[in-house]
């Protein structure tokens, strides 16, 4: 077997081993998942079914919008941000550079093992808000066959985005109100907290300029059936694009990150 | 001749590090003018090891000596200096080097904390690409010489201190390293543990022949482990050499303890006297001397009881350490 698919696979195993310890903290968590796009799709249905402007979203519509952004949200969440400052902090990060392959790999691993283990639990919280809820999703086949591939693009988009954001660890341990700053920006112009559609025309305009759109809302427009197969394959590739960008971003803040934490004591 | 497996030449380290005083008005013109200094924290030092070697790396706290392995595993940047370890420049950090090396940190852990140090052993054997009859040999090996066998499934933040210490030094061995550098390997465990670990170390360099460099702060440690030892004080190299020649130049005395009937009577013609308690007086002779000095005693004294010793080894790195300089 390839060496890299050996790695994942252990780190699967290890991963499952690791979470499977804290299942109360594992129950805990996946609950806030849940209720966050709960919460949105609840006053998002009153204030549809009281008569508020809310575009073409029905209070069913809205129901479809969050279960997804939630499935979206699952695949694509890192916690990346948090962690890589402790470890910096703590000089663990130091095992990291003596090991013959990238620190990337164990991130990228540790996230994905993560929500593999999660995943069925996320799917049963997702079946029982549809079967209560009734979202209506009715995409194209199209739609629907271009769905996964966008939220994998999206996963990588966001994924590395955070993984570069968090070697900022290098330069200040104190990176807290930069990620602050992210986690409000993605908010508003992912389409966490509301359709993009439902905002004012300038936020629209600076939300498709930025990479937010493409980590979270992309996806979940492309499975509502919102956009035209023009708009979806352009989507697509807007994401392609930022990925090689942030990938470029990310291995020169790597390399100087590295560079200082190895001058400064390791 | 063979080529060394560590090379050091004019190792150098600085840091620059901020310094201010204490208090309001200090912290708000630091804001505007922000003083550093300049530590030196290896200065120059070189030094080899042949390959299958045991040096003993001595040093207080604060020495160079964590700096100096980090520089070697490849964890920092040399401000000054060459270091060649198998032949690769540490700090670039290759693959095929860091499969060949490790680094025990006494006070850090990378064992993973709430699973069994089993799992993390599965891991490092994915991320090192240890074939499976390898991974099995080693492990049967180190099971055995670190006596792990009940260790292995118990979550790590269960075991004691010593015993995982014993699991952290197999996760770093697995991949069977050519060059093991080992800071403090035996820092804060009880002397049973500690002797367990020397002797798995003396076994595991005469099975697999790695090269080690090792830190610490028990002399026991370096007594039981290394003919050769390094000395550095503030960065700066003391002294590269035998064990017994650094005695012999820094413990040019020896000590003899005499018991007497009456130790009220001075001995101070014999030698110096450097402690008198209990009816017995503690003299300080140079060695040269020893064997006289005790005939002289034994002749001319009413002695019930006499001890010849050497300076222990702490004495011995307390005196270097109190010379500072060679």
């Amino acid at each position: 077997m390839n060496y890299y698919a050996q790695y994942y696979l252990q780190q699967l195993k290890t991963v499952t081993a690791f979470m499977l310890q804290y299942r109360a903290a594992l129950g805990i968590w996946m609950i806030g998942h849940v209720m966050e796009p709960l919460v949105y799709m609840i006053v998002w249905a009153a204030v549809a079914s009281g008569g508020g402007s809310t575009g073409d979203y029905t209070p069913r519509g809205f129901a479809a919008y969050f279960i997804v952004m939630m499935l979206v949200n699952h695949a694509t969440y890192s916690w990346i941000m948090y962690e890589h400052e402790y470890r910096v902090r703590h000089g663990s990060f130091s095992y990291s550079l003596l090991r013959p392959v990238h620190p990337i790999h164990s991130d990228l691993s540790d996230n994905l093992a993560s929500k593999v283990v999660t995943l069925p639990i996320i799917l049963a919280a997702a079946g029982v808000l549809a079967a209560v809820f009734h979202p209506d999703l009715h995409p194209p086949l199209w739609a629907a066959a271009l769905f996964l591939p966008s939220v994998f693009l999206a996963f990588l988009l966001r994924f590395l985005m955070e993984w570069t954001l968090a070697m900022a660890a290098f330069w200040t341990t104190r990176v807290e109100a930069a990620n602050q700053m992210y986690f409000m920006l993605l908010l508003f112009l992912s389409g966490q907290l509301a359709p993009l559609e439902l905002f004012p025309a300038p936020v629209r305009a600076l939300a498709a300029v930025l990479p937010f759109r493409w980590m979270l809302s992309f996806p979940v427009e492309l499975l509502l059936g919102r956009l035209t197969p023009a708009e979806a394959l352009t989507g697509l590739l807007i994401q392609g694009v930022w990925i090689a960008a942030v990938l470029g971003l990310m291995r020169g803040v790597y390399r100087a990150g590295v560079k200082l934490y190895t001058a400064v004591g390791a | 001749m063979t080529e060394p497996a560590i090379r050091i030449r004019g190792l150098r380290k600085t840091y620059i590090t901020p310094e201010r005083e204490a208090g309001v008005r200090a912290a708000l013109r630091g804001l505007f003018r922000r003083k550093t200094k300049e530590t030196r924290a290896v200065d120059g030092i070189t030094f080899d090891l042949a390959p299958g070697e045991i040096v003993g790396f001595l040093g207080p706290n604060g020495a160079g000596k964590t700096t100096t392995l980090k520089m070697l595993s490849g964890l920092l940047h040399p401000t000054e200096g060459g270091a060649a370890v198998l032949g690769f420049t540490p700090w670039r950090r290759e693959k095929a080097f860091l499969r060949q090396i490790t680094l025990v940190m006494g006070q850090r852990n990378q064992l993973i904390w709430d699973i069994p140090a089993s799992d993390t052993f599965e891991l490092n054997r994915a991320i090192f690409h240890i074939d499976a009859a390898a991974y099995r040999r080693t492990m049967g090996e180190l099971t055995e010489l670190l006596d792990l066998k009940d260790l292995l499934r118990k979550p790590v933040r269960n075991l004691s201190l010593g015993e995982r210490m014993k699991c952290e030094i197999a996760a770093a061995l697995l991949h069977d390293p050519r060059v093991v550098f080992l800071d403090e390997p035996t820092i804060g465990l009880d002397v049973t543990m500690q002797r367990r670990i020397r002797a798995f170390l003396t076994e595991y360099n005469r099975r697999s022949g790695a090269t080690i460099l090792l830190t610490s702060h028990y002399m026991a440690d370096v007594e039981a482990l290394c003919r050769r030892v390094v000395v550095i004080h503030h960065g700066l190299l003391l002294f590269d050499g035998d064990l017994a020649d650094l005695v012999a130049r820094y413990a040019p005395h020896k000590t003899i303890v005499v018991r007497l009937a009456d130790a009220r009577v001075d001995l101070s013609a014999y030698g110096e006297v450097a402690d008198r308690s209990d009816g017995s007086v503690t003299l300080r002779v140079p060695k040269a001397e020893t064997a006289r000095v005790t005939a002289r005693l034994l002749t001319d004294l009413p002695v019930t009881d006499l001890l010849v010793e050497e300076s222990s080894i702490e004495d011995v790195i307390a005196r270097v350490f109190a010379l500072e300089k060679p």
